[in-house]
């Protein structure tokens, strides 16, 4: 039966886009939308759980590192291994990483250079519920804002990753060829965004949230939370 | 009472883009007889546990929880033991 799904962006000492994940869930698609501060101990009923951007607690020690393990990372932990919809933007990429719901791990960007520019990603799978309003091979073109970007995981991994179609998006130049050159932060094999075993935790570097809005401009952002929406409109 | 010392290091697999930035400031500096830097943590902390063994147990735990990733770091834990601190 198909129903509105009711979204929940956490928020984490430090994190600073949260209030644009709201924004855009909450004014643009019109969705039932809450914070949930970090010491909760409740999803609120969430059914799809975002992780935004920022630099909770400082980045000290390692990016995600602490903030897994505020209270609210059991609920969504749990929730995640239950098939919930966790979306991990940017800093929310690496809490993820970190709390092992996504493989590998996000490193100092190659350059040494926090990179704030906008970049372009092809969508490599259009299977998920992610990215299902997209094709394999479109283009989008997306903003990132990070210094610690640079995914890595070892071979094993890798391969599990392709095989499993778990990469959904790769940076790639303006025209979809995944270069050198287009790669901002020297991610492995050109990885923006990954998806779990299950298909349900997406992280992805890329701030789908500040291109969603058509006064802004840019709206390839808007492709991510649609697809989320409309695979609840159409369980 | 027990000082921890931690050494936390990415794992030699690891691109380490600021040990190499390190070093090129080091050749700067003239001393091109060094190579292969490579930038780690140092962490201290005091453990207080009944008898080393336990010391050794609770350092490594907040090691692998916590302190080091083990998907890109390493870590080694140095041990010693202090005197309990006098309450004022």
């Amino acid at each position: 039966m198909a129903s509105r799904p009711r979204f929940g962006v956490v928020i984490f000492p430090g994190s600073n886009c949260d209030h644009d994940a709201f924004y855009v869930l909450k004014e643009v698609f019109g969705q039932e939308t809450r914070f949930l501060w970090h010491k909760e101990a409740s999803l609120q009923e969430s059914d799809v759980v975002v992780l935004p951007g920022g630099f909770s607690y400082g980045d000290y020690l390692r990016c995600g590192a602490i903030a897994r393990f505020s209270p609210i990372m059991g609920e969504v932990v749990k929730f995640a291994k239950n098939g919930g919809l966790v979306i991990g933007i940017c800093n929310g990429f690496q809490v993820l990483s970190e709390a092992g719901l996504l493989p590998g791990v996000l490193l100092k960007n190659k350059s040494l250079r926090f990179v704030c520019d906008f970049v372009h990603v092809r969508v490599e799978n259009d299977r998920t519920r992610f990215t299902s309003r997209c094709s394999k091979g479109d283009v989008l073109e997306i903003p990132v804002a990070h210094g610690d970007g640079n995914f890595f995981s070892d071979p094993d991994t890798l391969k599990r990753l392709r095989d499993n179609q778990q990469i959904v998006l790769r940076y790639c130049d303006q025209d979809g060829a995944v270069t050198e050159s287009a790669n901002p932060n020297g991610s492995l094999d050109n990885i923006a965004g990954i998806v779990n075993e299950g298909g349900n935790v997406l992280g992805l570097m890329p701030h789908p949230e500040r291109c969603a809005d058509e006064v802004l401009g840019h709206q390839d952002g808007k492709k991510i939370f649609q697809s989320v929406i409309e695979s609840f409109m159409n369980d | 009472m027990f000082q921890a010392k931690i050494r936390v290091t990415l794992r030699q697999s690891i691109l380490d883009p600021q040990g190499k930035a390190v070093e090129h400031g080091i050749a700067a500096l003239g001393f091109h007889s060094v190579k292969n830097v490579r930038v780690g943590k140092y962490i201290v902390m005091e453990v207080h546990a009944a008898d080393r063994e336990e010391a050794e147990r609770v350092a490594g735990e907040v090691c692998r929880k916590l302190l080091a990733n083990p998907v890109m770091e390493d870590y080694r834990v140095t041990l010693e033991e202090m005197g309990e601190k006098k309450r004022a």
